[in-house]
């Protein structure tokens, strides 16, 4: 064992040595396989974390969202709509939503208005015996029901007529805080002032760096949306394995009623990224591509030089086994250190630079961007994944142009000249 | 120090890298659990149905809201121009709604 140990160290020492005499050509090939691997393993480790992320944040989200459409597109929801929903079987409890989109020319940005859903809707939109119960499904029910602690930063902050709360996103953009006002232009052309009351915590950036908070007289008096109609409702069902059901007797009932499952939310999120998605098919054809040509100018054959330092190793005795070994050493080397950097620095760019890479590409052209610390949700499976996309291909294809190689005459391979 | 002895030394680094970041990451996962609790439960306060994370249009800012128009959103022959639209997809069961 000591042998084969000793005599492996020695078939190592002797392949650094080589790689070492074609410095440029070894370091060029291992620069742009770090990059490569870097680039992949970025790319999983951001899109399964912000799926994982999403899937756990979103457990809260509504079981289900009610919108009316109108040619296609969406549109206010008629108040009397709650009450057809909630003579629904299984039906637990409806709620209005009041939410819509504010752009500020001022910086370019669109913001996300919502009314906080209070105890006064609450008796206003679910008067009748209904129980509210929101149904959750899967393990993390406890943590959500904990809604006893302050959620806000500012936990002295009262939304008044007149207020807004807004998030940290907003904040950053446009250097307001507490006690600022900030003024918009209503439907009617006036201009109203609001005075902020506070912030939303930075913690929550992911679900609220766009959101403002405001009062549903101010939602109203902005907007000029009439009390009869709100932009959506939610609907909680008694029985969570009863939400198909429910969602399909509400399409029955009213035909331009859209219902939006809380499933639907999360699986739209789980397809988020999706390899076959346009940027991520160019960044893995990339990839692929790039892995095309080192396969191919391993497997297309070897340099004049590589086959005559061969045939020297068979005629000072080396066998063809030794020869392969040698050879797989070379490919496990420059895979292996390219594997390990490449990873590594990815997890530094994902987990503590804020994908500062793909950051130009996510922005998009919006100005309001979250500032977000991905949860680093990184597992074994991922890695060897990784590993063999990346470090097996390479290593195999290094190994078979030399078989057939090594199994070739010393003689006519020292003969062969002109590198 | 041999060109072997090199080599391993830097592997073994690689590998203990690699588990120091697997454990980092375990940890983080439950640093950050009170985080994730505090965004779960403001989306169940405020009933909040999609991610921050594209806001420079309404259909990208609310993925799951979206018009079943989306990608025509603005026009009939007005073709998806946003580059988060790129990143994402049609809302899984849209063409069950339409």
């Amino acid at each position: 064992m000591i042998n084969w140990i000793e005599k492996q160290r020695y078939i190592i020492d002797f392949t650094i040595s080589s790689l070492l005499r074609r410095k440029v050509k070894n370091f060029g090939l291992l620069a742009l396989y770090t990059l490569i691997v870097f680039m992949l393993a970025s790319t999983m480790f951001f899109t399964y974390s912000i799926k994982k992320e999403a899937a756990l944040i979103l457990k809260g989200a509504p079981e289900i969202v009610v919108q009316k459409i109108v040619a296609g597109q969406h549109d206010l929801l008629p108040v009397s709509y709650i009450d057809t929903i909630k003579k629904i079987r299984g039906v637990a409890a409806v709620e209005s939503r009041l939410w819509g989109y504010y752009y500020d020319s001022l910086v370019s940005a669109n913001y996300t208005l919502l009314t906080p859903f209070t105890d006064d809707d609450s008796t206003d939109n679910t008067q009748s015996s209904a129980k509210k119960t929101v149904v959750e499904s899967g393990s993390g029910n406890q943590q959500l029901d904990d809604t006893s602690k302050p959620l806000f930063e500012l936990g002295d902050a009262v939304l008044e007529p007149g207020t807004l709360i807004i998030g940290n996103g907003i904040a950053r953009l446009r250097n307001i805080g507490k006690g600022d006002y900030m003024p918009f232009r209503a439907f009617d052309g006036n201009v109203m002032n609001f005075n902020i009351a506070g912030t939303l915590s930075s913690q929550s950036e992911l679900v609220s760096s766009d959101l403002m908070l405001i009062t549903e007289e101010g939602f109203r008096k902005l907007f000029g949306i009439d009390k009869n109609y709100v932009t959506d409702v939610t609907v909680a069902v008694s029985n969570p394995s009863e939400v198909e059901m429910a969602a399909s007797k509400i399409r029955k009932r009213l035909s331009e009623a859209r219902p939006i499952a809380r499933d639907e939310i999360l699986r739209t999120y789980d397809s988020i990224f999706n390899w076959r998605g346009g940027m991520m098919i160019v960044i893995f054809s990339a990839a692929v591509l790039a892995f095309v040509i080192f396969a191919w100018d391993k497997a297309s054959g070897l340099s004049a030089g590589e086959k005559r330092e061969i045939g020297i190793l068979k005629a000072v005795g080396w066998e063809t086994s030794d020869v392969i070994q040698m050879k797989f050493w070379e490919g496990a080397k420059v895979s292996l250190t390219a594997f390990f950097t490449g990873v590594i620095l990815a997890y530094v760019h994902v987990f503590f630079t804020g994908s500062i890479v793909f950051e130009p590409a996510l922005k998009g052209w919006s100005n309001l961007y979250p500032n977000f610390k991905l949860t680093p949700f990184v597992n074994l499976e991922q890695l060897t994944t990784l590993f063999f996309l990346t470090v097996v291909p390479y290593t195999v294809a290094t190994i078979i142009p030399i078989w057939r190689a090594a199994t070739i005459d010393p003689d006519s391979a020292m003969r062969f000249t002109g590198e | 120090m041999r060109n072997s002895s090199l080599f391993i030394l830097y592997i073994s680094c690689g590998v203990i890298l690699l588990s120091l970041m697997l454990v980092h990451a375990s940890f983080s996962e439950n640093a950050q659990q009170a985080n994730l609790e505090e965004k779960a439960a403001l989306v169940k306060i405020l009933k909040l149905t999609d991610l921050c994370l594209f806001t420079e249009a309404r259909y990208t800012r609310h993925l799951s809201q979206a018009d079943l128009n989306t990608a025509f959103q603005d026009h009939p022959l007005s073709l998806e121009h946003f580059p988060s639209g790129s990143f994402t997809q049609p809302l899984e069961r849209i063409s069950e709604h339409r």
